[in-house]
């Protein structure tokens, strides 16, 4: 709750500031009928970003896993291609890879990538990387005889990654992982580059037509703040709740 | 039940096994004892395959051996395995620890792998543990469940590996009836423990390893009153001292 309390904090403390002349938050005031329509606007741009990060999170994660789980094989050539894909996914820049992807991919492949896919994929990948570093982390910590005791009921590897290693491991990472969404979600604003309509892009578009970018900007920072804060919240409700799974 | 001939075993310089024969019998109860770092829990972790062996012959109810997935399935299928610090999975019911084995490697149904595993707890005696999580548990009963869960795969024979060493004194015996009982329905067993009492009263066999070889194999009562080796007496006397 001490963070419901700041981000109210300031909040007052912004529009005390407003009332001091150069501020002009008429733009987005809602009692004005103007200012109701720029605040729809500016918050119209919430279902993408959700959306692509959300979309992008759960591709993140499943191509994290997959590419973590060959990290950690007895198999040299396995181990390998795990710490190529890692260094070499990991030095793009995610700007780079977002235009790469949605202007150099569509030439490449000749297939028609969309804003929301090229986004998606670019965030993805971007992001896959260190959830492969994440999960490796987790998958090491868990004790050795963990694995034995699944052997000696005979487990497959299958089996013994998906009833015994991972649900302890993934546990123990959650707080990473929340940390990755937190990111992606803050990542999502890039993909306003290539014309997605989420949250930055339609402050951008509002700013040109009002010149206000102080105000409009400023609802912007406290759009991803309360978005963040909310998503932070239920990871940590998430992780008391497995917590407490564990101790009945 | 149990064949091993001449297997060797090296950790990198260290040699943890010299060339070590064992014969177990169906029915047969084994302990092994010896000093820490004389070979016997790498001798039973070989046996179920959890190390490999380097050399030598290992044949466990019948299937040979060899470190590809189907014979590490068939003999793991025939032995189950008690270890030192419990392993049981924590995120896992007492319950589901104990079905987890059967469900998805014996195929039972769900109502099936639920009598077994109640069927098990009674006989550990902690049926009304059944809901709870392994660290809700003592350290005695948590090794119960672990035998428990060890039993749920109807195994022919049972390794221990130091069971009652990280548990505290006044739990060592509830996990000792049970593993008499368990040598009592006529189970082959296999028990690295320095309980000497439970020894004499239960083994057969009486195994002295020392540097990675077996010193002195004898039924119980040879191996207390006289034994062969200057070695495993002195060995005795500072273990049965106090």
């Amino acid at each position: 709750m001490t963070f419901c309390r700041l981000a109210g904090l300031c909040c007052l403390a912004l529009l005390l500031t407003g009332c001091s002349g150069n501020w002009g938050w008429y733009v987005v005031d809602p009692t004005v009928p103007a200012g109701l329509n720029n605040l729809k606007f500016l918050l119209s741009g919430l279902y993408y970003t959700l959306l692509l990060s959300f979309t992008a999170i759960v591709i993140s994660i499943v191509l994290g896993l997959a590419v973590a789980l060959p990290g950690l094989s007895s198999n040299r050539a396995l181990r390998r291609f795990n710490r190529v894909y890692v260094e070499l996914v990991r030095a793009v820049p995610i700007l780079v890879l977002i235009l790469w992807v949605y202007y150099g991919l569509p030439q490449m492949t000749g297939l028609t990538i969309t804003v929301f896919w090229a986004g998606v994929i670019a965030l993805a990948l971007s992001d896959s990387a260190f959830e492969a570093e994440i999960f490796r982390a987790g998958i090491q910590s868990i004790d050795k005889g963990q694995y034995e005791a699944a052997h000696s009921i005979s487990l497959s590897y299958t089996d013994t990654m998906v009833y015994v290693i991972l649900p302890q491991a993934v546990r123990r990472i959650l707080p990473a992982l929340g940390n990755q969404l937190v990111y992606m979600l803050k990542m999502s604003s890039l993909v306003s580059v290539i014309g997605m309509q989420e949250l930055t892009r339609k402050a951008n578009e509002l700013v040109v037509v009002e010149y206000r970018p102080l105000e409009i900007y400023t609802v912007l920072v406290l759009e991803y703040l309360v978005l963040i804060l909310l998503v932070s919240a239920g990871v940590r409700w998430l992780e008391r709740k497995l917590q407490s799974d564990q101790r009945g | 039940m149990i064949t091993v001939e001449n297997i060797s075993k090296k950790f990198g310089d260290f040699h943890a096994l010299k060339s070590v024969s064992l014969e177990v019998l169906t029915g047969e109860k084994v302990v092994v004892c010896g000093p820490s770092g004389s070979g016997k829990s790498t001798l039973i972790r070989c046996i179920n395959g959890l190390e490999r062996h380097d050399d030598g012959l290992i044949e466990v109810a019948g299937h040979k051996l060899t470190h590809t997935n189907a014979s590490l399935r068939a003999v793991r299928s025939s032995v189950g395995m008690v270890f030192q610090q419990f392993n049981l999975f924590p995120h896992l019911t007492v319950k589901q620890n104990l079905t987890l084995g059967p469900l998805r490697t014996r195929k039972l149904s769900q109502s099936d792998a639920d009598k077994l595993a109640m069927s098990y707890l009674e006989r550990v005696r902690i049926p009304e543990q059944a809901d709870k999580y392994p660290r809700q548990l003592s350290g005695g009963q948590q090794q119960r469940v672990a035998i428990a869960r060890s039993l749920c795969m109807e195994p022919q024979i049972m390794l221990f590996d130091e069971p009652t060493s990280a548990l505290d004194p006044e739990m060592i015996n509830e996990v000792l009836d049970v593993m008499s009982e368990l040598a009592g329905s006529g189970m082959t067993m296999i028990c690295v423990t320095h309980e000497m009492g439970f020894a004499k009263r239960v083994a057969d066999t009486m195994v002295f390893m020392d540097h990675g070889e077996i010193v002195e194999k004898a039924p119980p009562e040879q191996f207390f009153s006289n034994p062969g080796t200057e070695r495993c007496r002195d060995f005795l006397s500072k273990i049965l001292a106090h």
